[in-house]
């Protein structure tokens, strides 16, 4: 046990903030990537928060009853595409407002999560494998920053390709026009309503694995306080990513390494103002809102038929 | 209610989802035998989050097996208006006689308050200090568990190779700050260079920001990691992880770490709880105040990991068995503070009962961190 080799010292901080973006950035980035394509279809699903938690929960029960993770990060997006179906179906009723089905799914899968995951607190279930990217460094703390999750490495794959996707594929062109009028789309005849059903049902499906990570991997156990919060913050990620995937995905990093300098400046020493570092990531979100934010125009990229721009 | 026979539809409906809910969490609605103590316990977390609420409930569950015992429980419990609910359906459908509302913030007022209403129940609190002029029906418990942690800096002194220590902790307040200090201490005096690196999380369950914390320690050479969190288990299973020694807090958590567990500093609520039962059952004064430590059986280690060695040991247990004499003072002069300042001076000695322990407002010299 003697690999903790000597210390880093102020080289720990640039390190860590490099390792917390890669691993605390997954759940941002599953669930933004899904709240993108959600958003781009013209629903806003707040229930993501409540998604990921089920997630999380439903992944680590498949994980320790059949002992594959692989199979606990399906069963987690399969209660995430559940969660989403219900969402888009509610919201397909008339008058019914997204914004409040969404609390109501968010407090939902919360509650049930709680309720259902009472069993999993103490066993232990097996976790997902990571990559050693690290294996070129002598040092361990190095070699422990690099190890790569492949969830991580499938979701980096999936903004680009969400992108390209959005762009070019005939679904996607039919996915934003559905999101930037739907008179429009109806007048193309495109059909409305399932394409946001299925919009937020994949968005669903998304965050539910991004709970799976959290659960099966980093920090790698269920419990009740597991996602603090995470869910909402990605939902707020996609307005700042401006509804592109890419983005997302800046943003994800961008949160996972401000959340890791608080407590990296503290371990080499900084440790006047933690509040302060602590609060850093909602700080710059903050900052980089009011800089891009415009009294003249609205907001560049937000899909037509979104409640918040009108 | 104006209307005994005719209830409207709207209580029907509220008397009906009542009983949803009741049915949903489990809780027992049928009453329980005249003859039975009824017990009840509030915890504000889960109780089986291998931290504080789960050595609450492994006291109930000592209670369990008690003949002429019911106990009646529920978990996360806001520390609100709701805890009061709680207690008085407790007290009111399972004529519960005893009541323990095991979170910090129950006490004022909210415990206080239901036991100047109720004055022929009685109320223990875990933390709370109870004063002269509180309801005689209430009380408050709690153990000095800095003397186990002061054992497990023992021994994380002896078994650290590189003499850096991490303590993982929520908030800079008095009960914390004696346990990091009690710590440091420990550790010091086995070896005089070591430090205890802290880094304050700023709430009581942040499971990311406590895994962050812990990597970013031992990405500077930390070798033992201890907290004082609700649930030590993210801040365990990091440091198995990463292959470091780790030492526990609130209850064993050995089982997560098989090969780094050291030691920890446990609380032991099980013969409390059984006495406290005993004397309501047959009329005993209970005292308001109950406060011990390893001598009253009201804290304890747990058993050494396969990685203490002998010398650790044998010093630990030397010291423990002082403790168990009270022979052995933690906070005593000189002591400064990690600015320098001299907190006790020399020949003077601040026993565990000493007031001035429960607002410890320093971090001593050897701790690298900051209160604010």
């Amino acid at each position: 046990m003697s690999n903790a080799a000597e210390a880093l010292g102020w080289w720990g901080v640039p390190l860590a903030v490099i390792g917390g973006a890669i691993r605390v950035s997954t759940p941002f980035l599953f669930v933004s990537l899904g709240e993108c394509l959600t958003e781009r279809a013209g629903r806003i699903n707040l229930g993501l928060e409540g998604t990921l938690i089920m997630g999380a929960m439903s992944g680590y029960a498949t994980a320790l009853h059949t002992g594959s993770p692989w199979a606990g990060v399906l069963v987690a997006g399969l209660a995430g595409l559940l969660f989403g179906l219900l969402h888009g179906a509610i919201c397909s009723l008339p008058r019914v407002n997204d914004i409040a089905v969404g609390i109501g799914l968010m407090l939902l899968g919360t509650g049930l999560a709680f309720f259902l995951g009472k069993p999993y607190i103490q066993p232990k279930a097996p976790g997902l494998p990571a990559i050693d990217l690290g294996w070129w460094s002598s040092l361990p703390q190095v070699q422990a920053a690099l190890k790569i999750n492949v969830l991580f490495v499938i979701g980096v794959i999936c903004a680009p390709v969400m992108l390209w996707w959005l762009k070019n594929a005939r679904l996607g062109l039919v996915v934003r026009t559905v999101g930037d009028s739907a008179d429009a789309a109806r007048a193309l005849g495109f059909p409305v309503i399932a394409t946001r059903i299925w919009a937020t049902a994949a968005g669903g499906f998304l965050a539910g694995v991004g709970g799976a990570f959290l659960s099966l991997y980093y920090p790698g156990s269920w419990s009740e306080g597991l996602s603090s919060g995470q869910g909402i913050t990605a939902v707020a990620l996609v307005i700042f990513a401006r509804w592109n995937p890419m983005g997302c995905f800046y943003a994800s990093l961008l949160f996972g390494g401000a959340g890791a300098l608080g407590p990296a400046l503290q371990s080499v020493g900084v440790t006047q103002g933690y509040y302060l570092f602590n609060a850093l990531p909602y700080a710059l979100t903050l900052a980089v809102m009011i800089i891009a934010c415009s009294p003249r125009r609205t907001l560049a990229g937000a899909p037509g038929e979104l409640g918040v721009t009108n | 209610m104006t209307n005994f026979t005719t209830p409207s539809r709207r209580s029907l409906l509220r008397g009906a989802a009542a009983g949803g809910l009741l049915a949903a969490t489990g809780l027992p609605i049928g009453r329980a035998f005249a003859a039975d103590l009824v017990v009840g316990f509030i915890y504000v977390g889960p109780r089986d989050d291998y931290g504080y609420n789960q050595a609450q409930a492994e006291g109930a569950a000592a209670l369990k097996k008690l003949a002429g015992v019911k106990v009646v429980e529920e978990e996360k419990v806001p520390e609100t208006i709701a805890v009061e609910k709680t207690m008085e359906s407790m007290i009111n459908l399972d004529g519960a006689k005893l009541l323990f509302p095991t979170s910090f913030g129950y006490y004022n007022p909210h415990m206080l308050k239901l036991a100047k209403k109720y004055p022929a129940v009685r109320f223990e609190h875990c933390g709370g200090l109870w004063t002269e002029g509180a309801p005689k029906n209430a009380g408050s418990y709690f153990g000095y568990i800095d003397e186990a942690q002061y054992l497990a800096g023992i021994v994380a002194g002896h078994t650290s190779k590189t003499g850096k220590l991490g303590f993982i902790a929520a908030k800079p307040i008095p009960q914390v700050l004696r346990n990091i200090n009690a710590f440091t201490l420990g550790a010091r005096s086995v070896n005089p260079n070591a430090t205890t690196q802290v880094i304050f999380t700023g709430d009581w369950s942040l499971p990311v920001k406590e895994a962050e914390a812990s990597n970013s320690l031992i990405d500077q050479g930390v070798d033992v990691l201890t907290c004082h969190v609700d649930s030590p288990k993210v801040v365990m299973e990091t440091a198995e992880r990463r292959g470091v020694f780790c030492s526990g807090y609130h209850v064993n958590q050995a089982p997560l770490a098989p090969k780094g567990y050291l030691t920890g500093a446990e609380w032991a609520w099980s013969g409390l709880f059984t006495s406290m039962v005993d004397a309501v059952k047959t009329g005993k004064p209970i005292p308001n105040l109950v406060r011990g430590g390893l001598k009253e059986g009201l804290v304890k280690t747990s058993a050494y990991g396969p990685a203490v060695g002998e010398a650790a040991r044998k010093q630990a247990d030397a010291v423990k068995a002082r403790f168990l004499d009270s022979g052995f003072v933690i906070f005593k002069g000189p002591l400064k503070d990690n600015k320098g300042a001299v907190v006790i001076p020399a020949g003077q000695e601040q026993g565990q009962t000493d007031l001035r322990l429960e607002s410890m407002n320093y971090l001593v010299e050897g701790v690298l961190g900051a209160l604010a």
